[in-house]
């Protein structure tokens, strides 16, 4: 998983049981999370799941009430924010109004002590070269505000990479963007990541996003990890409903298990196998676990209220008889139409103990 | 659609805006503005320059050779200098506490903070006294130890600043609230000190409307009457402030003199109207909207 870096060794960041209680929204509870060296890393949550209090706490602009953050395994709980070497990138950009792009990026390089300030020349050097990566060059001398929205937070990220942290943290980096931009900087970032190799920990609330960009991802619900996983792994095998809900469509169907069998509507699911031998549970299912049948065959049935092509699919929403809807996946020569009843065969799906 | 909105709209009216009145009530509302300007503001303030020079300038620049006037605008000047800054830095304290942190009892401090306007000057002089006065709270203390505070430059001070120290903080507060926590904390991430990134990053983006507090402040400092006026005795070239001296003046029928050291204050008046208007044209976008007092 680890890249060759250029710029020093890779750390990797550990989370122990933070746990932050606040009036209101965004806690965390108990929240156990290990970053691997030079990994990509999505925070992926609804809002108000946390995640940005957890980037913040890890930055150190947040302290946990509970719980301790390791950076490459030396304890940084109590560091300041300013010794923790952490590159920031806000959602709002937070670039400096009054400075110029160029000013921007030096800021971290200007403020340091004497000791360990590079020369002047040595800055506009770094600078230079940081807008060359960030595609930036020849706007130096710019001020934020003549740069539309996907240049500011590439200056951003300059800036915080200048001051060549051991980390990178960026807070929903795409969030203000409109959907064009968004999609050109995800592979830039994606690009950037690999040529420095940096330890990277984005927080998201678009599955898409996590999905596409991130190594792995770490699913947050109501201050509560769900899981870390790969894109595969939290794609295939969800391990709480939430996750299997949050990262796309899914029907949910009340099943039995018997002899270790499992069954819905009295009727053998044969791909699902499931691991407990008896009880109660629910099978999750996305619209291409579901088979159109004639009607009055397959484990449950519906009216069709709805049939949209989705580029080589159709997608075809079927009302059930307790009002709920959901939607399948035919191919397009099934014939279908709007107000007809429908059998539907589950041919695959996710299990989930109830409880 | 273009035979729809004609039948809909009165032929008259039809290039006018919804909210446009009609052509005699904008005259008339405009007159009345104009006519009220010019007697309340305008008029009276003319008179005080044409008074001041009736006697010609020489009659004007006698009023500033005698030695009270000098100690007046002296001691005006001297109060002004401490009140000024100390409410500049009080007025940055409180703003920076209320627009960047959470805190139990915010709102109070913020009611706290409008109090001197609500207050009449008088009984904000009167407070003063019965803390440091003679008779006062602390009067006995005081006197025991030599240390004179009423009927002084040190009341004359605190008086000042209690007034006047609603200004710097009132222009802040919305701005800082505006501006948010995120540059800071980006120059933290950056790892700039505290004071650094106060110097760096939110004292450049709150410098104009920091000048505009301050010369409100300033304009207010200078020319406060009644507070002052309970605090200062009165005591001729030792406790008279400019207002305090113009008005022993025309008491005594001086009216050339009364007029010409007024006439200071007018100027000043103007002066820090000019600097505001120039400050708002400029750098209007600065100093945050709906916040002008």
């Amino acid at each position: 998983m680890a890249r060759t870096a250029d710029q020093g060794q890779a750390i990797d960041i550990r989370v122990a049981g933070v746990t932050k209680a606040f009036a209101g929204t965004a806690a965390l509870y108990d929240v156990h999370l290990n970053v691997r060296p030079g990994e990509l890393l999505a925070l992926l949550g609804p809002s108000g799941s946390g995640k940005t209090t957890l980037l913040r706490i890890i930055a150190g602009l947040a302290q946990a009430d509970h719980g301790q953050v390791f950076f490459g395994g030396s304890d940084a709980t109590t560091l300041p924010v300013q010794k923790r070497q952490v590159g920031f990138v806000f959602q709002h950009y937070a670039l400096f109004k009054h400075m110029s792009v160029a000013d921007n990026i030096g800021y971290g390089l200007r403020v340091r002590e004497r000791a360990n300030r590079p020369s002047k020349a040595e800055i506009r050097r770094r600078t230079s070269e940081l807008l060359d990566l960030v595609q930036l060059s020849g706007y130096e001398s710019r001020f934020p505000a003549q740069l539309s929205g996907g240049q500011r937070q590439r200056v951003a990220l300059a800036r915080a990479l200048a001051v060549e942290p051991r980390v990178l943290l960026l807070d929903e980096p795409f969030g203000a963007l409109d959907a064009k931009v968004r999609k050109d900087l995800r592979a830039w970032l994606r690009d950037i990541h690999e040529r420095t190799g940096k330890t990277t920990v984005f927080v998201t609330h678009d599955q898409d996003e996590a999905l596409e960009l991130a190594d792995r991802v770490a699913v947050l619900n109501q201050g509560k990890l769900e899981q870390v996983g790969s894109p595969d792994e939290v794609q295939d095998h969800p391990a709480t409903p939430f996750v299997m809900t949050f990262l796309g469509q899914a029907a949910r169907f009340n099943a039995e298990i018997r002899d270790g069998r499992l069954l819905v509507n009295g009727r053998l699911v044969s791909a699902a196998a499931p691991k407990a031998a008896i009880g109660q549970a629910s099978l999750y299912c996305r619209p291409w676990h579901l088979k159109p049948v004639p009607a009055g065959h397959g484990h449950q049935h519906g009216l069709i209220s709805g049939v949209r092509r989705l580029g080589s699919m159709r997608r075809i929403e079927v009302t059930q008889v307790d009002g709920t809807r959901l939607e399948i996946e035919a191919p397009l020569v099934t014939p279908l139409r709007v107000g007809e009843e429908i059998g539907l065969e589950i041919q695959d799906g996710v299990i989930f103990r109830e409880g | 659609m273009s035979d729809l909105s004609a039948v809909l709209a009165p032929p008259v009216l039809a290039q006018q805006s919804v909210v446009t009145e009609h052509k005699l009530v904008r005259q008339l509302a405009i007159t009345v503005a104009l006519v009220f300007l010019l007697l309340f503001v305008v008029l009276p303030l003319a008179v005080v320059f044409v008074e001041a020079f009736r006697r010609g300038l020489a009659g004007f620049l006698a009023a500033f050779q005698e030695a009270d006037a000098l100690a007046a605008i002296q001691l005006t000047l001297t109060v002004a200098a401490i009140a000024v800054p100390l409410n500049l830095v009080f007025g940055l304290a409180a703003s920076w506490a209320i627009a960047k942190f959470e805190f139990k009892g915010k709102s109070l401090l913020i009611t706290l903070i409008d109090l001197p306007f609500s207050v009449s000057p008088v009984v904000s002089g009167l407070i003063y006294l019965l803390l440091f006065g003679a008779q006062g709270l602390f009067g006995p203390w005081l006197m025991a130890h030599g240390i004179k505070i009423a009927f002084a430059l040190p009341g004359i001070v605190l008086a000042t600043i209690f007034v006047t120290f609603p200004f710097v903080a009132r222009q802040l507060i919305p701005l800082m609230q505006e501006q948010g926590t995120a540059e800071e904390e980006a120059a933290l991430t950056l790892g700039a000190s505290g004071w650094r990134t106060f110097l760096t990053v939110t004292l450049p983006n709150i410098k104009w409307g920091l000048l505009y507090g301050v010369l409100l402040c300033n304009a207010r400092a200078m020319g406060e009457f009644g507070a002052v006026s309970v605090v200062s005795g009165h005591i001729r070239g030792l406790t008279n402030t400019i207002p305090l001296h113009v008005e022993i003046l025309y008491n005594e029928y001086n009216f050339v003199a009364a007029f010409a050291v007024a006439s200071l204050l007018a100027g000043l008046a103007l002066v820090t109207l000019a600097l505001k208007s120039f400050l708002e044209w400029r750098h209007g976008a600065d100093l945050a909207s709906g916040t002008h007092r």
